[in-house]
Formats: structure tokens, sequence, C-alpha cells
């Protein structure tokens, strides 16, 4: 089968910096694949390098199996959602969502009616005469969507599409984004640095560091199995321990244990001391210092929560401690 | 508990302090003093003078005694369509739509490359690059033009040391625009003009596409444009509000001015010299007005022309 987009070998460098350093990445076809990794890791440049806008500094680029290393952005059947949404400023609602249509030349009555459906599907019918400075930003959001799959891509670029939402809005837009996917099959790459939104939407994330993928793989094994304690640390701050002290003997050194493993119990287990407490709604963090280890607990708030500086016992599933292969 | 006042709110600082208490609390007051002055010099002194001159456009002269007569008639406006002076209308604003398509073309690309790729030091090189020839006096470079594009200027000089002679010679032969040599034909008063107003449409449209980001043009290649449809499609509807702020000045100085065709090309008035020459030796100040109101109502027709076009959408 072929892979919607495929990387082999990529380096991109700006001078001394490695932006990129030797990426493969394989998107299969109808994929919700997420790019995942704190600001300057590459996720963006690699969006870039896929959507044409930059070219490697070696390596290649397949879409459908075509290479791409020499064709243009306006040649690639790849379609881009902007960080900022760069919707035109001169156009309204309807031409920005058009744009694409008028230059390939279709006609304006046809594209004037696959706009108007295009604005249906992202819920935003009858706005079409606006300009995009008379509307808000989530607005903006879904005209830029609209604007991108109008055309009918091969493959949906995202750059941190919900980033300038606020928190309500890019919920919606995540289960809108999610339904939309799936009804339209396109496969989608999509960036972001919010770890939460990577989990609950993609099929399969790849995670960035230092412009190099340190795994990829789905949001439940990313979550439960991190490879390395970069991915452990970054996706939902897991309790990173050496394997010594978890009890496990091991090739590898580092083990990973996630706060909601680790439990609070009357006897046996180790005996710690509670640091500080930390109320998150329907869970409360609780810092704990164990021989000098720090590790975090994720309790529920309706149990009877220690006090801070109490001495308790604790205790974890011996399963639940995943060695990190990825380190030596 | 004193000091805490103090330190809560301190003391007015004398009378300034009370005015600018005042001033903080009337923010119209602030806006009535800022725009004072400039409303009375503008309104008073500048559009005043304006009307004034309207009024007087509307007198006529006596052939006779060579007395304005001060009644309103159309007698002056008919005067200006005496194919003597329409000729001269005709001649200026066509040498001002030249100059100024031509100031548009060659400005394009400086203002573009000093807006996307020009940085730091390249910006601050630009700015001198351009600003430069206006620190110098105007009338020195236009007789500095009289000699480059004199017969036995450098020009000349350059096109026979590349025998291209002909070519000039051949470019000299076309009717109107050719004459003797370059600093007596309109193509010389074109290009001087050229050079002259060539800062005044580079900067604004520098500054309309320093305003337009580099995403769109991203966007809009990554939605099938290729860079010409990109250009005609993004870049130059966003660069129309810096274009046309060019194009007037352009327009209107080359409309309004009296020395350059003067020093360089044939001899054939244009309406500033029409106006010097009606205003002063002849005394004939009604018609030098109605020669005034021409560019007026050029420009006035220009820009409406452009808002119709949608050349303002993008502001």
């Amino acid at each position: 089968m072929i892979s919607a987009v495929k990387l082999s070998k990529i380096n991109r460098h700006y001078g001394d910096v490695r932006a990129l350093d030797g990426i493969d990445l394989d998107i299969a076809e109808g994929e919700f694949f997420a790019l995942l990794g704190p600001s300057g890791s590459g996720k963006t440049t690699c969006l870039r390098l896929i959507a044409g806008f930059e070219s490697p500094t070696s390596g290649h680029i397949e879409i459908f199996g075509q290479a791409v290393d020499d064709v243009p952005p306006y040649r690639r059947h790849v379609n881009t959602v902007f960080q900022d949404y760069a919707l035109f400023p001169h156009l309204n609602v309807v031409d920005n969502v058009a744009y694409g249509l008028m230059i390939r030349g279709v006609d304006k009555r046809t594209r004037q009616i696959a706009a108007e459906q295009a604005l249906d599907l992202i819920r935003l019918p009858g706005y079409g005469l606006r300009r995009p400075a008379e509307l808000s930003g989530g607005q903006r959001q879904r005209v830029a969507l609209a604007r991108a799959i109008v055309n009918q891509p091969k493959v949906l670029l995202l750059d941190e599409p919900l980033g300038a939402l606020d928190l309500k809005l890019r919920e919606q837009m995540q289960e809108e984004l999610r339904t939309l996917q799936q009804t339209l099959g396109i496969t989608f790459v999509f960036v972001t640095h919010d770890q939460g939104e990577a989990l609950s939407m993609a099929d399969r994330i790849a995670i960035f560091n230092e412009g190099k993928i340190v795994q990829v793989d789905t949001p439940e094994n990313i979550y439960q199995r991190p490879n390395t304690r970069f991915v452990a640390d970054f996706v939902g701050s897991s309790n990173v321990i050496t394997t010594a002290f978890a009890g496990i003997t091991s090739d590898h050194t580092w083990a990973s244990l996630r706060p909601e493993s680790v439990k609070i119990v009357k006897t046996g287990g180790k005996s710690a001391r509670v640091i500080s407490l930390n109320y998150l709604g329907s869970l409360t963090r609780v810092a704990l210092d164990i021989d000098g280890i720090r590790l975090h607990a994720l309790v529920s708030s309706y149990d009877t929560l220690p006090e801070q500086g109490a001495e308790i016992r604790i205790d974890w599933n011996q399963q639940d401690v995943r060695v990190m292969q990825g380190e030596r | 508990m004193i000091q805490t006042e103090k330190a809560v709110m301190p003391g007015r600082g004398g009378v300034f302090g009370a005015f600018s208490d005042g001033v903080w609390r009337h923010p119209k007051i602030f806006l009535l003093l800022l725009l004072l002055p400039p409303v009375l010099w503008l309104g008073v002194v500048y559009i005043g003078s304006l009307i004034a001159l309207l009024i007087q456009s509307f007198f006529s002269i006596d052939e006779f005694t060579g007395l304005v007569n001060r009644e309103f008639t159309l007698k002056t406006y008919g005067e200006l369509l005496h194919p003597a002076n329409l000729d001269i209308v005709v001649r200026t604003v066509s040498t001002a739509i030249v100059v100024t398509l031509a100031a548009a073309v060659v400005a394009f690309p400086i203002a573009y490359y000093a807006a996307r790729y020009a940085k730091g030091k390249w910006k601050a090189v630009f700015y001198l690059g351009v600003m430069l020839p206006l620190w110098s006096s105007y009338l020195v470079k236009i007789y500095a033009w009289k000699l480059i594009l004199a017969k036995e200027g450098i020009l000349n000089w350059i096109f026979a040391q590349l025998h291209l002679t002909w070519l000039l010679d051949a470019v000299l032969a076309i009717p109107v625009i050719g004459g003797n040599s370059l600093s007596v034909s309109y193509l010389g008063t074109c290009i001087v003009f050229l050079y002259v107003w060539l800062p005044f449409m580079i900067l604004p449209l520098q500054a309309s596409l320093e305003r337009v980001p580099a995403n769109l043009l991203e966007a809009s290649s990554d939605l099938g444009a290729r860079p010409g449809k990109t250009f005609r499609h993004v870049i130059l509807p966003l660069a129309m509000p810096g274009l046309i702020a060019g194009s007037i000045f352009t327009f209107s100085l080359t409309l309004g001015d009296y020395i350059i065709p003067q020093i360089i090309g044939s001899s054939r008035l244009f309406i500033g010299q029409a106006v010097y020459a009606h205003q002063g030796t002849a005394g004939n100040i009604p018609l030098a007005a109605a020669f005034t109101v021409v560019p007026i109502v050029v420009m006035a027709f220009y820009l409406w022309l452009a808002k119709r076009h949608g050349a303002f959408d993008a502001l």
C-alpha cells in the first residue's frame, strides 16, 4: 500500500542549526496524524516541507508515491490551514474559500456553489459576503478550513489550527475536526504542541524533540509506553524513575510511572512524605518525597486527602512501571 | 497612615500638573487643542486660498483695458478650450500619465525588494539610496540632467562607445516624443520627471507592500497559484493603496511642475508654465486660475475612478 506522505532521511539545516535531523516518516492514507513537540522541535518545519514552502537540505519526500522534491507548492495536491489562518483581507469569505477554484479556472457559478457548500459543512452558512476582519477567531479558523477542503486535497496540513482559540472553542473544534476528517476521508497531518489535543484527536502521533522524531505510535502507546524520558515527561508529565528503584531487573536504566498509577495505601509499599497538594478539580496532584526522590501521585479529590508534611505510605502495581526501551 | 496616602496618590505638580489632570479628565478638550493649529492652517490658509483661486477663475479679463472684470462668467473656461490652450492641457496630462506609469513600473521591483528581502543594513542602504537624491537641489539636478541628455552629453557618448548611436537616432526620429537630442525632446522631459518623482512612488509602495504578510503569498501558492497569479490576485490588490498614493504624488507633481519642461524638452508649454506666464507677464489672473483648476479636476476624476474600481478595498 502506498503511503500518503513518506519522508526519508530528511535533513533541514539553517547554517549550524539542525531544524530537522534525519527524519523518516510514513503517514498512511486516511490517517489523522499528529506532529507533536515543544516549540522549536522541528514539527512546523516538517509540515512546511510537506507543503513545499521549504526544501530539505537532503532527503526525499513522496506524496502518494510521487517524488515531490522539485515540485513547488502550487503543483502539490496538498492544502494547508495556516496557524494565523492567512485569509486574504481584500476578499470576502466566499471569494477566500473559492480562491483555489478560481485559480484553477473553475467558472464563477460553480465555484460559488462549491464555496457555499464548504461553508455549510463548517457551519458558517450565510457568512459569504463578510470580510475576514469582520469575523471572530473561531469563524476565521473555519473559513481557513473551508478554503483548504474545498479543493479536495489528497492531504490536508494543519499548522496549530486551534492555537489561537480559547479552551471551550478549542474542545468543540477538536470534535468537529475529527468528525470532518472521518466524513471526508482525507489524510490529515496536524501540528500541535498541545499533548492533550494530539492524544484526543490523532490516530497516530510522531513526537519531535530537537529536530528528531523520538517516537511514532498510537496515542495509547505514547501515553502508556513512552519510549524515552522526554516522551514520558512531555506527554502527561509522567514520573521518571530508575528501574532499580522500581525493583525491576533490566538492561535499561529508566522507567516511567504514571501519577495516576501511584496509590496511597494504609500498609505496605514505600514510606513517603507529602510535600504539597495541588487541587485540579476532580483530581488532586500530590507531590511526594521518598528518600530524596520526587514522585507525583494523582488521586481523586473525593478521597480522604493527606495533610501537607504528613508521612504516608504509597504503592503501585508493578505492571504499571514501563521500562523505556529508547534509553540506555 | 499619611505615608500610605502619599504612596497611593502623589500630589499635583503645580499649574502644569493641574492642566494635565484637566486634559486627562476631558479627552475632547485635548483633541481640540491638538487639532486647532492644523485645522486653522489647513482650513483657513490652505483651503481658503484654494476657494479664492476657484472664485478668480470665474472672473474674466477685459481685452481692451487688461483689467479684471469681477463678474461671474464662464468666459475664461471657454478660453481654456481654445486649441492652443487645450493643447497645453492634453500635453501636460498625457505626460503625467506616462510619467506615472513609468514610475510605477520602475518603482515596483525596488519597493518589493525593500519590503520583502532587505534586512538590517540593506534596508538602510535602500532608504539612503531612495532619499539621497532629495537632499540635493532640484535645480542642480535638472541642469545636471540637461548635460547628461545633451547632444555632447554623456549618454550620447555611451551610445557612441557601444556603437548604438543608430538606435538613439531611431528613437529620436519618432515624431512627437523625439527631437534633435534627448535634452530637447518630450522623451527627455519624461526621463527627468521620472527621475525626480521616483522616490514619491517608491516610498508609499514600499510601505503598502511591507504590510502584506508573507504567509498570504504562501497561502496563495498553496492554493495552486503560480507566482504570476499570486502577483495578480494577492500582491497587486494589496499594494493598490500604495500605488494610488504614489501615483497621486507623481501625477499631481508632474501636472504642476513648470521648471523641468522649461529646461528640458521642446519649448512647447505645460500647464505650470502657462499659469506662470498668465499670472505674471500677461497679467491674466482668471485664465491662470482656470488653468490651475484643471489639475484639481483631473485628480478628483482620477481618485473617483480608482475608488470605483475598488482600489481602496484593501485599506
